[in-house]
């Protein structure tokens, strides 16, 4: 096997070193009748490298990449071109295979990386200070309504209709057994965010409103009248950022008086993957960091004087403070947090902000000409790289007869709401910069085909 | 000192610490040895590496209103400049490709390279969570695969895939016993926790909602079975046991810790972390356990990139198993793989207690880890959990005269070794071992856990330690050891040999500097140059 250095004489000598006849012997505490005498049957046995290639290739082969096809699929997950040079240095195994920085002298590279990290994400977001990573956007938005409890004492949190539906469900599934009190508005299909509705539902009692910035139909809310009717009744605003390109053209949150700002960073580096693994983002103010969940990177110096970075203010965390920590979070994201931190650094501000407009111009494009297909309304009174288009009929068919034409046409609402029938007809659709104009012709032309 | 520094560093460069001259050059680097200041610090707002095309509209009116001010302040760095910031900042980490990695509880093994390249696929990770299934049919059967051998291999009815890390899949388990309790009636809210157990499963109890309770461990490192029974009542929703547990040590006693908490109602969780002891060798299924999150990030090998991701499914049992949360893969009779959603959910999986993440889990680690599982087959897993222990044990006889191994007498140990800091000179303890191995060229083992034993050094070599690296290292251990105990003070000041000495995590803590402050492509505050660096 070829990822297995022990030889048989090695394994007989280090057992004639241990004093154990056999294997077999090591294995004693296990009960002998729940002991297994061979391999377990009906599994296949080791195989090479060109075989394994061969099975996982034909199971690739199966699904139908987003580069072979016009794309415009987002709610939450975006196509982005990530520089070649991402991939190639978060491949160097001393990045790859490290573990947790908890030997700091031996991690400085990681270290130092998480701290410009924690810099660019709280300089994206607008906040003071910002942590290690969590796991994904929907996981970093109920630690977000967790922390928010923590710091007002109370434990009402309004969600907005706008946020992702996933998150919403992740809260509230949460929630249940956490016995949170969660108001959870309604989306509905209409040209605006729904701010009016969020901030009527806020109450004394009411810890958090947690509201996705552009929200899940493409709409901006405005997080500055929200977050000034949060603070007048003691209550935080959560803003989720699910697509961080756009933070290079719309105001960050933190500017606009958002408390607690949480994200998903997978449009920076981290790519599709079907969903994971992604990278939760999280910002905050620096009065609650006691409060924040995850790790934390901080700077010091070393007995030389030298600057160098630690994991710092653990007190908060699992390993020292179990049952009382802050979050059971453990394993993170670091390396997507790597990824996300080089694509930054690729792009530098006005990269981003470059990028941003390239996308906007992008989804802008796809709005004048898919607009013009009969049958074809745009929702949205303003949008960045994403819109609600509203058809003639069910937009879940619509979506998987264009997959048929060879266009990946989108995201349906029926599918991220399939309970709310009111909503059916929505189509969302994205256009990065990876869309060109041939692309967007072409789903064009195809949906035309497919509502005529 | 002569006996550590064999490596040719003059300590008279100052690199130890000692008297001496100390030899400062122009750039601060020293030969291989490299600084490297902060991307702030080197990069500018309107430096870019990547070109991008001009956009051919002016914002949308409508846009208008939410436009920010300026560009974020954020640094920027051409491609070269990039690369090089960050290959020059991978040197200061070790990691498994340099060297042992000894870190009992975390598995850190070998991670193949074919892992890497399946996973880069276009087919895997150039595919949208929320594309049509027609379009997605290779990937919901890699889930479905890796779900198959996880059962299997588990002896367990079902698995829940989509928890993101090993504390994720611990939440997961726990709200499955919470749903399963519910379904019942039945409002149970004490989850008993050894005091033996990682600090996270305290914390994912308490994150479910539930009380905790410990329970203490006998003087031989297991579960104290009599005080655990005392324990059991009708508020006892389960027990969270670790096995092997966190001492290294297989629980002979678990089908009857099973079999008690039953009979007492309640359910019983196993945190997976030690599974590579047992992969092949025993089933958790035989065993009574009703839930157990695998971190496929160390049975499997998915790379651990210094924090993550990680990957915790969760097998089930037959009583659990119709809680497993959204959404999750299911063949069905014609055999085609489908996914199971809020959408259909009503049809097949009514009781799911709900959704733990947006979208399916982390798919790029079930990629790597369906890989790893097939590279290896059902012979070759057998043979990692026979080399993992083998390993472990040779390193406990070797060193046990030299270092006291607390249950050494126990019998023998599954794939980590167990010792104690108890016995060095006055002054001495874990840490000074623990920084001494960095000079030796090691990634030191976890220290100060379990808490249950006085200055815990816990080491897990993994299968994938050649002898010959084994035997470096044990040599390095006892050298260490041997100066522990004859009061080396060199030692205290280790790490001599590091891209840092030891840091102070005291200032850092009460200070704490999270971000940088500064302007863009000046020295931050307090500046390198303040430090003595470039």
């Amino acid at each position: 096997m070829r990822y297995l250095p022990l030889t048989p004489a090695d394994r007989a000598e280090m057992l004639g070193v241990i004093g154990a006849a056999s294997v077999d012997d090591l294995f004693v505490d296990v009960p002998a009748e729940a002991r297994l005498s061979g391999p377990i049957a009906g599994l296949p046995a080791h195989a090479s490298e060109m075989a394994v290639e061969r099975h996982m290739s034909a199971l690739a082969a199966k699904n139908l990449s987003a580069g072979l096809v016009p794309f415009f699929l987002g709610a939450g997950a975006y196509r982005h071109h990530v520089p070649a040079s991402v991939d190639h240095l978060i491949q160097r195994g001393e990045f790859l295979t490290a573990y947790t920085p908890y030997q700091p002298e031996i991690a400085q590279g990681t270290l130092q990386v998480l701290f410009e990290f924690q810099t660019q994400v709280a300089r994206l977001f607008g906040t003071d200070i910002a942590n290690a990573s969590m796991y994904d956007g929907s996981t970093a938005c109920w630690e977000a309504i967790l922390m928010a409890a923590r710091v007002t004492r109370k434990g009402r949190a309004v969600l907005s209709g706008g946020l992702h539906p996933h998150y919403a469900e992740v809260v509230r599934t949460l929630a249940k057994f956490t016995e949170d009190d969660i108001v959870s508005l309604k989306a509905e299909l209409v040209a605006e965010a729904d701010d009016a509705a969020v901030i009527a539902a806020i109450d004394d009692k009411t810890s958090c409103v947690v509201v996705q910035y552009p929200d899940i139909l493409g709409r901006i809310p405005d997080l500055a009248a929200i977050a000034e009717a949060a603070h007048a009744k003691g209550a935080l605003l959560v803003a989720v950022v699910t697509e961080p390109v756009a933070l290079g053209m719309i105001e960050a949150p933190g500017e606009l008086g958002a408390d607690i700002v949480v994200g998903e960073g997978q449009s920076l580096g981290v790519g599709l993957q079907f969903g994971g693994p992604y990278l939760g983002l999280f910002g905050c103010r620096e009065k609650f960091v006691r409060q924040m969940p995850g790790r934390l990177c901080g700077q010091t110096v070393d007995a030389e004087g030298k600057r160098g970075f630690v994991l710092t203010l653990s007190t908060r965390e699992q390993h020292i403070r179990r049952e009382k920590a802050t979050s059971n979070i453990c394993t993170n994201s670091g390396l997507c947090a790597l990824a996300f931190s080089i694509h930054l650094t690729l792009l530098g501000g006005e990269g981003l902000s470059r990028l941003a407009a390239v996308n906007h111009d992008r989804t802008q494009a796809l709005v004048e000409r898919i607009t013009k297909v009969p049958g074809v309304k745009l929702l949205n009174d303003a949008y960045f790289n994403e819109v609600t288009l509203v058809l003639p009929r069910d937009a879940r068919e619509v979506v998987r007869e264009l997959a048929d034409r060879k266009v990946l046409g989108g995201v349906s609402l029926g599918r991220l709401f399939p309970q709310a029938g009111e909503l059916h007809n929505g189509l969302l659709v994205t256009a990065t910069e990876t869309v060109t104009d041939e692309d967007i012709e072409t789903f064009a032309r195809e949906l035309e085909g497919v509502l005529a | 000192m002569n006996a550590v520094n064999a490596s040719g560093w003059r300590p008279s460069m100052g690199e130890t610490g000692e008297a001496g001259e100390k030899f400062v050059t122009s750039s601060g680097d020293y030969g291989l040895m490299l600084e490297e200041a902060l991307s702030f610090e080197l990069g500018s707002s309107e430096k870019c590496g990547v070109d991008l095309d001009t956009p051919a509209r002016p914002a949308a009116a409508g846009l208008s209103k939410f436009l920010r001010k300026a560009a974020p302040a954020l640094p920027g760095l051409t491609e070269p400049e990039t690369v090089r910031h960050y290959t020059r900042l991978s040197r200061q980490n070790y990691a498994i490709d340099l060297g042992p990695f000894p870190l009992g509880s975390c598995t850190m093994k070998h991670n193949p390279r074919l892992n890497e390249k399946m996973a880069r696929l276009p087919g895997f990770a150039d595919v949208h969570p929320l594309q049509p299934q027609k379009s997605v049919e290779g990937a919901l059967e890699v889930i479905e695969q890796l779900a198959d051998w996880l059962i299997t291999l588990t002896g367990m009815a079902s698995v829940a895939m989509s928890p993101k890390a090993g504390a994720h899949g611990e939440l997961c388990g726990l709200l499955c016993i919470r749903a399963a309790l519910d379904a019942r009636g039945e409002k149970r809210d004490v989850v008993l926790v050894p005091e033996s157990a990682h600090g996270t499963n305290p914390a994912t109890a308490a994150f479910a909602g539930f009380k905790v309770q410990s329970i203490p461990a006998t003087p031989e490192g297991r579960v104290d079975l009599d005080a655990l029974k005392a324990k059991l009542g009708p508020n006892v929703a389960g027990v969270m046991i670790t096995n092997p547990n966190t001492c290294g040590l297989f629980e002979p006693e678990m089908k009857a810790i099973g079999d008690a908490v039953h009979a007492a109602g309640g359910y019983v969780y196993c945190d997976g972390a030690n599974f590579n002891a047992i992969v092949g060798k025993v089933r958790p299924g035989d065993l009574g356990v009703d839930a157990m999150h695998i971190n496929l990030h160390k049975t499997f090998s998915t790379p651990h990139g210094g924090g993550g991701p990680g990957a915790g499914p969760v097998v089930l049992s037959e009583a659990l198993a119709p809680f497993a949360p959204l959404p999750f893969v299911t063949r069905s009779a014609d055999g085609t793989v489908h996914l199971v959603e809020e959408e259909n959910a009503g049809e097949g999986h009514a009781q799911a207690f709900g959704r733990m993440v947006a979208f399916h889990g982390q798919m790029g680690m079930f990629t790597r880890a369906l890989t790893y599982i097939l590279s290896h087959g059902a012979d070759g897993l057998r043979q990692v959990a026979e080399d993992a222990v083998l390993n472990a044990n040779y390193v406990l006889r070797s060193c046990e005269d030299l270092l006291p191994a607390p249950f050494a007498k126990s019998g023998p140990c599954m794939h980590e070794a167990l010792f104690s800091d108890a016995g060095l000179a006055e002054g001495f303890s874990t840490l000074d071992i623990a920084k001494g191995l960095i000079d030796e060229g090691f990634h030191p083992m976890t220290v100060y856990f379990p808490l249950v034993v006085k200055g815990a050094m816990l080491v897990e070599p993994t299968e994938t330690e050649s002898k010959a690296g084994l035997d470096r290292f044990i040599g390095s251990l006892r050298s260490l050891a041997q100066r522990a105990k004859d009061g080396d003070q060199s030692l205290h000041s280790a790490p001599h040999f590091a891209p840092r000495r030891r840091l102070d995590e005291t200032l850092a803590a009460r200070k704490p500097v999270l971000v940088w402050q500064g302007h863009l492509g000046e020295p931050g505050t307090p500046s390198l140059s303040e430090f003595g660096g470039s």
